[in-house]
């Protein structure tokens, strides 16, 4: 289990202190909850919307709460956990710098993974096919797609300095999952990483 | 020290070969909330399984309202089922062939634990409204007697639907090192303005019917069969949802084409909710009823801590899985929802779901795989935590 670990997901448990007291929001069916348990001893939650990955979590043995990013983090307390992660999720809330400023306020840190948007193909597609762009990573029809709020790596950053955040680290994800490091307002990575990860700090 | 034999039941046991389960009298009294005490103090109780030989297996189930102990097993007056049969049992997701399984009637209970219908020592007469009032707390000190004289120190699971799940919170409040895990369902930490005013409801129309003689209708051989009977459809209605009663009945007649232009049960619905008081009043006894729905009122897990839910739970070692419906109107998901939030506030270890159903409250006795899975899976990561 732990060895199947998604790239990207193994990237951000890199970032998780040993201990911590973790928040994993949109945890899935646990595994990178359970990683970070088995591994670094984290005491880690989770919160879900799909029914199927609670009983996933639950029959896993890991505390996840079923609810909604988008109206449930409003609940929990500031500064309740050490690290508040989101994995590649925020392109599919309601209100993104809602849901972005109660992670930096129930997290010390904030770990945030998202799919680029600015990506050359991306922009490629769009200019030559005039019409919404699909990839293997973002797969859906504009008609059908739960990720309504969509962004590139400069929007991001520009969304986080916004909320007051200061970006500790950030990564950027390649084809093959794997991360490299990379400054956060350089061109380079909006126009050819797949994705990135962010280790935030609230204000 | 404590005597075993069986329970005596208020009315004759009709299901032949029906396990009748067992009792225990108490020399100890009961401490009550309101001050009082009770002396002595029998409860009745079934078991289903094995205890192990390192006694980490046992799970304890807490009933609802106008439930007992026979959760697994048919009921000796009735002859029906077990009311969580379709959770417990040999295989089921409260596996009676790996857990020792405990069900104990409540407190003011009609099934063989001490209640109004039983009689007092003092007078020599059954108690009526001379029962003292208890409380949701004081049904879960007696099943800590209960499990104290059976020599089971630590419970693996605790698990109630309604007013079962108020005794689980309950006890993961008052006994934290005794609850390995907790399973609320269906049930909130405080009865809510809604639901006192629907027991209360209930609780007049039994006092209404003539019948019932200021609670001591034993002495005349009578009993308030009307009022119960209004008191349960009244409650009934409380447990079921629009969409469940719609589906299942509509505006379906009743054994005729058209209505009467009378007030007899022209529609199935009524017919449906008149069955259920008549057959209820048959195995329920009426001041009990009054007794237990009180509890249900007075509960109120916050107020014993300053208000503040999280306290009640300050530094639970408990694993929690919360469950609730979106149907169910009579504990929302909302409720279920506060308790989870409490949890978390209190840095416990909870987990929530939330099962789409529209059978309402009803739905933690009925046949829901969702549920099911949650539960077994739940169960199964404590067991193996605990070896049992």
């Amino acid at each position: 289990m732990t060895a199947a670990l998604r790239p990207d997901l193994a990237a951000i448990a890199e970032m998780i202190p040993y201990g911590a007291r973790v928040l994993d929001v949109g945890c899935g069916d646990g595994a990178l909850l359970e990683h970070l348990a088995a591994t670094k001893n984290v005491d880690g939650r989770g919160l879900e919307l799909s029914q199927q990955n609670v009983n996933a979590c639950v029959a896993r043995g890991l505390p996840v709460v079923q609810g909604d990013a988008d109206t449930d983090l409003g609940e929990y307390p500031a500064a309740a956990f050490d690290v508040a992660i989101l994995s590649q999720t925020i392109q599919a809330t309601f209100a993104p710098r809602d849901v972005l400023g109660h992670l930096l306020r129930i997290g010390r840190r904030t770990v945030i993974s998202l799919p680029n948007f600015g990506h050359w193909r991306v922009r490629l597609a769009l200019l030559t096919d005039g019409r919404m762009p699909r990839t293997q990573a973002l797969s859906y029809a504009w008609y059908d797609t739960p990720n309504i709020h969509l962004c590139t790596i400069a929007d991001f950053v520009g969304l986080a300095e916004e909320a007051g955040a200061t970006i500790e680290r950030a990564l950027s994800l390649d084809e093959r999952g794997l991360t490299h490091p990379m400054r956060a307002d350089a061109w380079g990575p909006n126009l050819f990483a797949e994705g990135a990860i962010f280790l935030l700090k609230g204000a | 020290m404590a005597e075993t034999g069986n329970p005596r039941f208020l009315r004759p046991v009709t299901a032949a070969g029906a396990d009748v389960g067992r009792a225990i009298t108490f020399d100890a009294p009961l401490a009550l909330d309101c001050g009082k005490s009770l002396s002595p103090l029998t409860v009745a109780y079934m078991t289903y399984g094995t205890l192990n030989a390192a006694r980490s297996n046992a799970v304890l189930v807490c009933h609802a309202l106008t439930g007992d102990q026979f959760a697994a097993s048919a009921h000796p007056v009735t002859g029906k089922p077990g009311w969580w049969d379709t959770m417990v049992g040999a295989g089921k997701p409260i596996d009676t062939e790996r857990f020792f399984v405990i069900c104990a009637n409540v407190v003011g209970g009609c099934m063989g634990t001490t209640g109004p219908a039983e009689i007092c020592p003092a007078t020599g007469k059954p108690y009526g409204l001379e029962f003292p009032l208890v409380t949701v707390r004081d049904m879960v000190r007696a099943q800590a007697m209960l499990l104290d004289a059976l020599g089971i120190e630590k419970v693996m699971s605790v698990l109630g639907g309604s007013m079962g799940g108020m005794q689980v919170l309950q006890w993961a409040a008052d006994y934290p090192d005794r609850v390995v895990s907790a399973v609320p369902i269906a049930c909130a930490a405080r009865h809510s303005a809604q639901n006192i005013a629907f027991h209360e409801v209930g609780r007049q129309a039994i006092m209404a019917d003539p019948d019932w003689k200021g609670g001591t209708y034993q002495l005349h051989g009578t009993q308030p069969a009307k009022g119960l009977a209004v008191a349960r459809m009244a409650a009934h209605i409380t447990y079921l949802s629009e969409a469940a009663l719609q589906r299942k009945f509509g505006r379906n007649l009743q054994n005729r084409e058209q209505v009467s232009f009378g007030f007899g049960p022209d529609f199935q619905i009524e017919s449906y909710l008149h069955h259920q008081g008549v057959t209820f009043v048959d195995r329920f006894d009426a001041n009990s009823y009054l007794y237990i729905t009180r509890a249900m009122d007075y509960f109120d897990l916050a107020a014993e801590h300053d208000g503040k839910l999280a306290q009640a739970f300050g530094g639970s070692k408990t694993k929690f899985l919360i469950v609730s419906f979106t149907s169910d109107w009579l504990f929302p998901t909302s409720e279920n929802k506060l308790i989870a939030h409490a949890l978390n506030a209190s840095a416990a270890t909870v987990s929530f779901v939330e099962i789409r159903t529209d059978r309402g409250h009803d739905a933690f006795l009925l046949d829901e795989p969702e549920m099911f899975a949650t539960v077994r899976g739940f169960l199964n990561s404590v067991a193996l935590k605990v070896g049992a």
